[in-house]
């Protein structure tokens, strides 16, 4: 019999449900798959004697009756979810210590359905970053390395603990986010899937905050099916959260038939950006030959402003994170570094708590918010947003989804790009359009590049048109067939 | 639009921040490099757009103006530095 830890949600679903192990059993299988992944460092915090009693407490509802959609299933929670009781520290020196008296939305619905808590993933400090370097708590480690390659690759970001435990198959699924791409582009370099929801779909309470007109939770996992499973349990209407949409959540799981004849699938002109490697290309070639075999018709569709997307997210976002995280003071919560006065207590200690990378985007949206630059950069920038979007209603008037690679590469070494920010922030140039306009997206998995690492196909639909999205997703998972796994070089 | 040392070190304290002095430099390249980034937006024409306030386009909802939460000071102030008597304990801040 396989490893417990190797099972999908949905086989683990269907095995609990047959009675075949317990959550106990499948939970202790997790736990010691966690403990051997540890040189990957995809965890901030293990918390394993909380799953097993989340996992007994399990048994015992599925004894008398009781089983929610995601009942017995452990999973890792990115670190910046707040969970009652356990430490939480959006992976920054400066949330030191923090262990909120409050969960969050989204893990109380998980709970309520039945989920059991591994532990906290690590990523990159406030999500503000692309390939988890950014971490006070140290780079993840891509489960993935390029064969006879003794470098260690970047598992993407921000979400790249998620994104590596799924790999590492250390945890069935993860919770991840996305504010430009930090879902999927992770879900990409490290070959799982990932699903970002339209915005307002996942409640945002309890979410330590980064860009809040972005920001939105989501699924990653090792199929599509199991990123409909979870999004289903996660998704919902909540009062604490006045973005949060009401609106019935659909069975996304009914969308699994892969039947996409009749559907008209974009492929945007513009995606195709100076530099992008052949095999990326190809990839993207062969995303269109597999729905077009399925029945699907391909549309070439334009998206004229996608070129202004990624500058004008980072005007937007780092404006509102410059905002959020000004409640970083060091009275409240957190690392407190004491000064002469207030004000040098304040300056002291968001110096030494937050790092560099969140310490330059807090400045620029500083600096994009000041007096005399409001309206250059940060009206201008909500005005280009305003086309963004209008060039995907557009789109979506002449075809039900569209396709494009997730990232415009493979994942990369350690340190590569990590010298020039604005050469990191390229590696959302496909991702960050979407996240612009509160589109629903989704990596899938669709093939190897030349030296052995996963790439990506991404698949955009409409507002609130998860189900497209999933259809979709499932075909283009089909026809790729992708089942390469890393080889477990950290188990020793 | 270019970031002088002294921009930087006025940007820097009104996000309060502090940065020594051997680091304006660097930081200020870094800045300008992604502000360079960013004036692409400089070709847009946006003559008569609407600038984006949500993605929904949907209003706030409303809701009773009643206390839903609260009641446990302790809760409150339990992850604080300092703390006393249910209280935030700060610098001092008037003489």
């Amino acid at each position: 019999m396989t490893d417990l830890n190797e099972l999908t949600l949905a086989q683990a679903r269907d095995g609990l449900a047959r009675g075949d192990f317990t959550s106990v059993e499948l939970t202790a299988a997790c736990i010691a798959a966690v403990e051997a992944a540890r040189p990957l460092n995809a965890f901030i915090t293990e918390t394993p004697e909380k799953a097993l009693a989340m996992a007994k407490a399990s048994d015992e509802r599925r004894a008398s009756g009781t089983v929610g959609l995601m009942e017995g299933l452990p999973l890792g929670i990115k670190d910046l979810f707040c969970t009652e009781g356990v430490l939480t520290t959006a992976a920054s020196h400066i949330l030191d210590g923090f262990h909120p008296p409050y969960e969050s939305s989204v893990t109380t619905r998980l709970w309520s359905e039945g989920a059991v808590m591994l532990g906290k993933l690590n990523m990159d400090e406030f999500a503000m970053g692309s390939s988890n370097e950014t971490s006070y708590y140290g780079n993840v480690v891509n489960p993935w390395v390029p064969e006879g390659d003794n470098r260690r690759y970047v598992p993407g970001g921000s979400s790249g603990g998620s994104a590596a435990a799924v790999a590492a198959r250390a945890v069935l699924a993860a919770t991840g986010t996305d504010t430009g791409g930090s879902i999927r582009q992770p879900a990409a370099f490290a070959g799982i899937v990932g699903a970002k929801p339209t915005y307002g779909r996942c409640s945002r309470f309890g979410i330590v905050a980064f860009a809040s007109s972005l920001d939105q939770a989501g699924p990653m996992t090792r199929d599509v099916r199991d990123a409909a499973i979870m999004l289903r349990a996660m998704a919902g209407f909540d009062p604490k959260d006045s973005t949060s949409v009401d609106m019935a959540v659909p069975d996304f799981e009914t969308a699994l038939d892969g039947d996409v004849r009749g559907l008209k699938i974009g492929v945007p002109a513009e995606y195709r950006v100076d530099g992008m490697p052949a095999e990326i290309e190809r990839l993207w070639h062969q995303g269109e030959a597999w729905l077009k075999d399925a029945g699907a018709e391909i549309v070439p569709i334009s998206l004229p402003h996608t070129k202004y997307a990624l500058p004008t997210y980072y005007i937007v976002a780092p404006a509102e994170a410059s905002s959020n995280l000004a409640r970083y003071d060091g009275m409240r919560y957190g690392l407190r570094v004491p000064g002469k006065d207030l004000v040098e207590t304040y300056e002291g200690t968001r110096a030494a708590g937050f790092g560099a990378e969140v310490q330059r985007r807090i400045m620029i949206g500083t600096y994009v918010l000041s007096a005399g630059y409001y309206d250059a950069y940060y009206l201008k920038a909500q005005k280009v947003r305003t086309l963004i979007l209008r060039d995907f209603q557009q789109a979506f008037q002449g075809v039900d989804a569209i396709l494009t690679p997730t990232a415009p590469s493979a994942a990369f070494a350690f340190g590569e790009k990590s010298g020039d920010p604005v050469a990191m922030y390229l590696n959302d140039v496909f991702t960050v359009p979407a996240s612009l306009a509160g589109l629903p997206g989704m990596s899938v998995p669709a093939g190897l590049s030349a030296t052995g690492m996963p790439m990506g196909l991404q698949v955009l639909a409409p507002a609130f048109d998860e189900m497209t999205m999933f259809r979709v997703g499932a075909a283009l998972e089909r026809a790729a067939g992708f089942d390469a796994r890393p080889a477990k070089w950290w188990v020793s | 639009m270019s970031l002088d040392r002294d921009t930087v070190r006025r940007v820097a304290k009104l996000a309060r921040i502090s940065v020594n002095e051997d680091r304006l430099d660097d930081l200020g390249h870094d800045l300008n490099r992604i502000l360079g980034f960013v004036e692409h937006l400089d070709e847009v024409d946006v003559s008569g757009v609407q600038p984006m306030t949500s993605v929904a386009s949907q209003t706030l909802r409303w809701r009773e103006d009643r206390v839903t939460d609260g009641g446990y000071p302790e809760k409150v102030t339990g992850n604080a530095p300092a703390a006393d008597h249910d209280f935030f304990a700060v610098p001092r801040v008037v003489e």
